[in-house]
């Protein structure tokens, strides 16, 4: 079919200009020598000027990646990483933790306003009413640059900083959580990730308090051969309630680079968290050379009774996409929501899903995940829903839809349902269609190239998510996916 | 002004349009009737430019211009409108969205500025009113379980948006009611202008006692066999089309 036939051909010239936040920032920054070993951690817990506590949970994290080996079970095919190549800590050159913005570098404050980041507070506040504020904390490779709001955030009893002033501040709360979702051992990037993580967010929501505005991090890798291994921990206290954004860029690079995060909620009883994630980290060129590498752990754990953590994520950039948000359902009548949409063009791979693991009685979770693959991309929704064996009446819904543009590229489903308990109700629905040349002619016929005609029917294809995530994202989020869609139809 | 001279079009190698010569005025309204197979929906797609609808031979211009090299989107910035005999569904896509993007898409080809969501509304409202299009209608995704009424009239919405200047209307009767056929019918007259052109489709004159056209063709194997006034319609109607499909076998 000819509009197939174009496709291909547009696919194969494929430009990455589109990747529009591919700049470099120019600035002299401060690396830890190539390499990992036990002096590396002790140099990154050194420069955060942690307790001994944190070095040694550090140091113990590492000594188990030692014994660990990469996992292989992703449909993921890339060279071995040679760990010893990178470097695992840069900051730019300056004094860390600057008290306000006149003292961060102009040059990482132009950067974020290129990104569309505005964090002066006064700029933020000059064009936004009250209620659509957005604090932002920014993580510039291995630090955190700025974070805006925390005054105002202080009065509500929030806690908003980088993890590395809440490991000095706030050690109870840090050595209460940290890593009680995502055990040091779990999984070769976690352990990494718990051995070498540099910055983050962290966040507290206090008993009662609904969180006053947006929270959002947004992460930004710069230097070359260097790995980004953020930690995120937010913890909702009873009957609180938070929203949080995570953005993502990085610049154009012919060599990978590599992002291993961990991210990890808490929800206490009848408290709320929804984590909205627009991932657009540099893809990699029309060969399929450079790009992120991106082995993230998420995972919420709803601890308590009646708490509910949800999920929405737009996957666009990386080269190698692994990272399975996922909801344990401890308390009971908890609730997890997974909502996804995952675009790979290009010679992108996405291996990313989610696991709903019904613990406690009364549980429910919904999976919405909308696949779309063009170029000679591979995308793969893998999931898993289960049921203890106490988790009485547990319910879940999953929907999993995948669309193909063009026929170079594969959508996959890889499913796991385990049930130990005969109450349980678990409903699986999949999906998996192209864009026909009927539907394009349909729409160039009412004046619609092709491009536009693309945008508007994968703009439908993800409605459902769309629509999870938060008013001034979701817009953001259908500009995105034109972009990132641009060139793959004829 | 429409002119299609000696046009030879195939599908996928198989010859369906035979040379055909059809010349449409502005304010005409041309039928054009045939037996299935005849090749009446090719000329429509080939005049909408779909792909895989070749031109072998001839050529089709619209006020001078040659559109044999211009792609469907363009024909429709520079006045061209098919309403489908089968309109296609787009799951997600409120119509009401889709209404916007269509006319931004058009006014943004031709140069002009997009419109306001206000005056869009204003327009919208107006214009569904006439075609007994509610609101409700309006908000759900373009054709998505839509009755047959619902997508002939949202065809005929399009259209009063859109004004194109060339319409053509593809068995725009087909799976209709009295009742809708008579709205339908109703919306597509008061379209009618000294500056539209309007090619019907349809097998059955019953279409034509509500858009009662200028000039009746009759279409057989990829050819216009016989061309008439609209009296030519009720003959059909009586006689059917076998003395045409005979000759073309003689």
């Amino acid at each position: 079919m000819a509009a197939v036939q174009e496709t291909i051909d547009q696919v194969k010239a494929i430009d990455v200009d589109q990747y529009k936040y591919g700049f470099v920032t120019d600035i002299e920054s401060e690396l830890a020598p190539k390499g990992l070993n036990e002096d590396i951690v002790a140099y990154i817990s050194a420069k955060k000027d942690e307790p001994e506590w944190m070095l040694n949970w550090r140091l113990e994290a590492f000594r188990r990646w030692k014994t660990m080996e990469e996992p292989t079970w992703a449909r993921v095919d890339y060279p071995k990483i040679d760990f010893e190549d990178l470097h695992y800590y840069a900051a730019p050159k300056k004094r860390e933790g600057p008290k306000s913005l006149d003292e961060v570098d102009p040059e990482i404050l132009d950067t974020y306003k290129k990104l569309g980041i505005p964090l002066s507070e006064q700029e933020i506040l000059a064009g936004v009413a009250p209620e659509n504020r957005v604090a932002v904390d920014a993580v510039f490779d291995s630090v955190s640059v700025a974070t805006t709001f925390k005054e105002e955030l202080a009065k509500a009893g929030v806690i908003f900083c980088p993890i590395s002033e809440a490991i000095r501040e706030h050690p109870e709360l840090v050595q209460k959580y940290l890593g009680s979702v995502v055990p040091v051992s779990d999984n070769f990037y976690a352990t990494l990730n718990s051995a070498v993580f540099s910055d983050g967010s962290f966040v507290y929501i206090p008993p009662g308090v609904r969180c006053p505005m947006e929270l959002s991090t947004y992460f930004r890798i710069n230097e070359p051969n260097t790995g980004q291994f953020e930690r995120t921990l937010i913890i909702a206290d009873k009957g609180s309630y938070v929203s949080y954004l995570e953005g993502c860029t990085a610049p154009q690079r012919d060599e990978n680079q590599l992002h291993a995060a961990v991210v990890e909620l808490v929800a206490l009883e009848d408290a709320q968290i929804k984590y909205s994630t627009v991932q657009n980290w540099y893809p990699g060129d029309a060969d399929g050379k450079g790009g992120i590498y991106n082995f993230v752990t998420k995972r919420g754990d709803c601890r308590e009774k009646n708490s509910k953590i949800s999920w929405t994520q737009v996957e666009t950039g990386s080269a190698i996409t692994w990272k399975y948000p996922s909801c344990i359902l401890r308390g009971d009548n908890s609730q997890g929501e997974f909502y996804s949409i995952a675009i790979s063009n290009g010679h992108q791979q996405i291996d990313s899903g989610t696991k709903m693991i019904h613990l406690g009685k009364n549980t429910s979770s919904r999976i919405i995940s909308k696949g779309i693959s063009a170029g000679v991309s591979q995308n793969t929704y893998r999931g898993q829903v289960s049921a203890h064996r106490k988790a009485s009446n547990a319910r879940n819904f999953t929907q999993c839809d995948s669309l193909l543009i063009g026929d170079k590229c594969g959508a996959h489903t890889v499913p796991y349902i385990e049930s130990k308990n005969s109450t349980a109700v678990f409903e699986h629905e999949a999906t998996t269609s192209k864009i026909s040349d009927d539907q394009m002619f349909y729409c160039q016929a009412r004046g619609l190239d092709d491009e536009e005609a693309v945008a508007l029917i994968v703009n439908g294809f993800v409605r459902d998510v769309i629509q999870q995530l938060p008013m001034e994202f979701a817009v953001e989020a259908q500009k995105l996916i034109s972009i990132s869609l641009e060139g793959s139809v004829g | 002004m429409l002119e299609i001279k000696n046009l030879h079009a195939e599908v996928d190698g198989n010859k369906i349009l035979r040379g055909i010569d059809l010349v449409v005025r502005p304010g005409e309204i041309h039928a054009i009737m045939g037996p299935n197979g005849s090749g009446k929906s090719t000329l429509s797609y080939v005049l909408a430019g779909k792909d895989d609808y070749e031109i072998t031979e001839g050529t089709i211009t619209y006020n001078g211009v040659d559109w044999s090299e211009m792609s469907a989107h363009e024909r429709a910035a520079a006045g061209m409108f098919l309403a489908f005999q089968y309109p296609i569904e787009i799951p997600g896509v409120a119509t009401m969205t889709f209404l916007k993007t269509a006319l931004n898409a058009q006014r943004k080809a031709r140069g002009e500025d997009e419109i306001s969501t206000p005056d869009f509304m204003k327009l919208v409202r107006e214009k569904s009113k006439a075609l007994n299009v509610t609101p409700e209608m309006l908000r759900r995704p373009l054709n998505v379980g839509f009755s047959g009424g619902e997508k002939k009239r949202a065809e005929i919405l399009q259209m009063s948006l859109l004004e194109p200047t060339l319409c053509v209307l593809d068995e725009t009767d087909s799976g209709l009611d009295i009742d809708a056929l008579r709205v339908v019918s109703e919306g597509v007259n008061q379209l009618r202008s000294p500056d539209r052109s309007m090619i019907v489709i349809t097998h059955y004159q019953r279409l034509l006692d509500h858009i009662v056209p200028d000039v009746v063709h009759v279409l057989s194997k990829g050819k216009i066999v016989k061309t008439g006034g609209k009296e030519l319609a009720l003959e059909l109607e009586k006689n059917g089309y076998a003395e045409y499909v005979d000759e073309e076998a003689a």
